[in-house]
């Protein structure tokens, strides 16, 4: 009795847009969305250094270099932002990182693709961190108050990431004809896996019905999808690029644009590890994580040993 | 040689060190032991790079061909960089990484000192400016070499063996010639015997705190001043230097 | 929360952006001992600029009221609107006060 109760409190203060904070209660199934929720995200961060990190040592100028290294600095800063909102959820953040390690977490897709050439550093910044940005403006207003928190931050921080990486693209667009078709190959490979990045239809999603309830998501995956085609096809036509869709075309009545059918065979495989860089991307990470065990116990060793010596003194 | 000549080879030591330190620091990205690291190299790669490109712009302009910091760092070859020997050395594992940053950082600490008096404004503006930079990388190398020195028996003689595999790369550090003997004239450049009894405090008090012992100076590498370097070197530039070689006529 | 995890424990940060300015909250990070906690708050939370000062806390050493604290903490307050200046009523035309 006293949890329908509560439940009907609950519910009561997210419609009245009050934010849900760590030591208020919650029911279990919220808790347990938005540590899945919140925990994929941190781990997309993470996991999203590897691709771009494969051009690094490679950045053609000096600015590219300084501008991408900041650019992952902050993807690894914002993977620590949300797994400290995770962690109010009552879970640490090994316990998150385990779930990465082994597998049984998930992260988004898009990094299970290569990056094949210096023009991918264009259409990653371009079309997978202005997906992401898509999403995390409407997550600025999720109902839980770390979280909402977070994003805000990510988001204030994340807005020359995709200016970076449409100024990459743009200017190989310009520039000699090998340049110009290595953009238009960055865009052809990136485009459509960009746009499954806000997950299947409204129709085949089965957490959104409580989780738009429940205002952790203020957007569904349709309406965040159409919104970044909608900005995004200008951004393609003014450089001169074409998007690899043919049936992409303005509806008047709608004021947005028809587009094509996704591969959902594709997104489901490589949702279930069957991306081309699944299996690379997790031993990568292993591997750094192992090869930092011995590092991460010897600063434990230390710090035990200063404080049994001050416990002496 | 020239004032200027001289100058400009002793901006390219200072712009090629942090330059091949900060591609090294790079290196690290997504492999730290906690994120937390991970940050902490890419700020300390970011500050060498700005560093870098502030002292090859300079060299650009005291030269007058109109060579850029990219031109610089992208189109010369293995014999034309003069990065001292440490910077270059290869990552290793993280204690490795630290020991050398510690060796650099305890050079560039008191160097940078010095110089922010160079008789060149240049000179003395970018000191001033790096010195507040590598004050935190002497500290983040430093707090990190005590840790894993007097941390646990494993990291005790991994990083007791990162020390004695690094030891013979100092003296390099501290090798002068011709430029420097011309510039220390002039009052722009500094006397690095007068820096090697302070980085040989720095370090002994480091040492001490982590419980490692300094090895005794027996062989030791040089060769950067002329030019000579190590095999790393080559597989270093080869990477970093691919999009502009490979393409030449492009603009990034 | 297991503070003997692989991550070491949770320390709170807290930035001052200006000197003057109160030390606020900003986030947390997880290091092994306080000098770690200090440099990896510096590289983590004032990578544009945001600080003066910075202060780590272990998060063990921060004390929380609970939302059943809220009716005796925080509702008394809330008849005593005479704390605050809009609750008094200035003569028409008075200025600067």
């Amino acid at each position: 009795m006293e949890d329908i109760k509560k439940l009907e409190e609950f519910q009561a203060k997210i419609d009245a847009e009050i934010k849900i904070e760590p030591k208020d209660w919650m029911p279990e199934d919220y808790r347990k969305h938005l540590q899945r929720q919140i925990s994929q995200h941190a781990h997309s961060e993470i996991i999203g250094m590897q691709p771009e990190g494969n051009w690094l040592l490679r950045a053609p100028s000096l600015r590219a270099k300084v501008v991408l290294l900041a650019k992952i600095q902050d993807e690894a800063g914002h993977g620590l932002y949300l797994y400290s909102a995770a962690e109010t959820l009552g879970k640490s953040r090994t316990e998150y990182l385990n779930e990465l390690k082994t597998g049984k977490a998930k992260y988004s897709s898009i990094f299970n693709y290569p990056t094949l050439t210096w023009a991918d550093m264009g259409a990653v910044g371009w079309l997978v961190d202005g997906a992401a940005i898509v999403n995390q403006v409407s997550l600025q207003r999720t109902s839980y108050g770390p979280y909402a928190r977070g994003m805000v931050k990510i988001c204030k921080e994340e807005s020359f990431h995709q200016r970076q990486g449409y100024e990459i693209i743009a200017d190989m667009a310009k520039g000699t004809p090998e340049q110009k078709e290595m953009a238009q190959d960055a865009l052809n490979r990136f485009w459509w896996p960009s746009i499954m990045m806000f997950g299947p239809h409204d129709s085949d999603s089965p957490n959104t019905g409580n989780a738009v309830k429940w205002k952790i998501k203020r957007a569904t995956n349709d309406q965040l999808r159409q919104s970044f085609i909608d900005k995004t096809v200008h951004q393609a036509e003014i450089i001169g690029l074409t998007i690899p869709d043919p049936d992409l075309k303005w509806n008047e009545e709608r004021g947005s644009y028809d587009f094509g059918e996704m591969d959902w065979d594709e997104f489901w495989s490589v949702v279930k590890g069957g991306g081309p860089c699944s299996k690379q991307r997790l031993k990568h990470y292993n591997d750094a994580h192992n090869n930092g065990e011995w590092v991460r116990e010897a600063a434990k060793a230390y710090t035990d040993k200063q404080t049994s010596k001050q416990n002496v003194a | 040689m020239t004032k200027n000549e001289a100058l400009v080879k002793y901006c390219l030591r200072l712009g090629d060190s942090s330059l091949i330190l900060g591609q090294r620091m790079a290196e690290w990205c997504s492999n730290g032991p906690v994120l937390e690291e991970d940050i902490a190299m890419s700020n300390i790669g970011l500050d060498l790079f700005g560093q870098s490109r502030t002292m090859l712009t300079y060299a650009g302009e005291i030269e007058g061909k109109d060579r850029t910091e990219n031109d610089f760092a992208f189109k010369r070859l293995e014999r034309e960089f003069f990065n001292n020997l440490m910077s270059e050395r290869p990552n290793g594992h993280f204690g490795d990484t630290v020991v050398r940053n510690l060796f650099l950082s305890a050079h560039t600490y008191h160097l940078y000192k010095k110089l922010s008096s160079s008789s060149d404004n240049t000179i003395a503006a970018f000191a001033a400016k790096s010195l507040k930079e590598v004050t935190y990388h002497l500290r983040h190398s430093a707090e990190w070499v005590v840790r894993l020195g007097d941390g646990t028996k494993e990291s005790h003689s991994k990083t007791q063996q990162s020390v004695n595999d690094l030891w013979e790369y100092t003296a390099d550090l501290f090798a002068m010639n011709e430029v420097d003997e011309l510039l220390i004239k002039e009052n722009i450049a500094i006397d690095l015997n007068e820096i090697k009894p302070l980085w040989d405090n720095t370090i002994n008090e480091v040492l001490e705190r982590a419980t490692l012992t300094r090895p005794e100076d027996s062989f030791m590498q040089k060769g950067s001043l002329n030019g000579m370097h190590s095999e790393a070197l080559g597989h270093l530039l080869t990477e970093m230097q691919f999009l502009p070689r490979a393409y030449p006529d492009a603009k990034w | 929360m297991s503070n003997t995890d692989s991550q070491g424990p949770i320390w709170e940060v807290f930035i001052q952006s200006k000197p003057g300015l109160a030390h606020k909250h900003v986030g947390n990070l997880h290091a092994a001992d306080k000098e770690m906690a200090l440099q990896n708050a510096r590289d983590l939370y004032t990578r544009r600029q945001e600080g003066t000062c910075i202060w780590v806390v272990p998060f063990e050493a921060i004390v929380s009221s609970t939302p059943e604290d809220d009716e005796a903490f925080f509702e008394p307050s809330n008849d005593k609107a005479y704390r605050t200046p809009i609750h008094y009523v200035m003569p028409e035309g008075a200025k600067h006060i």
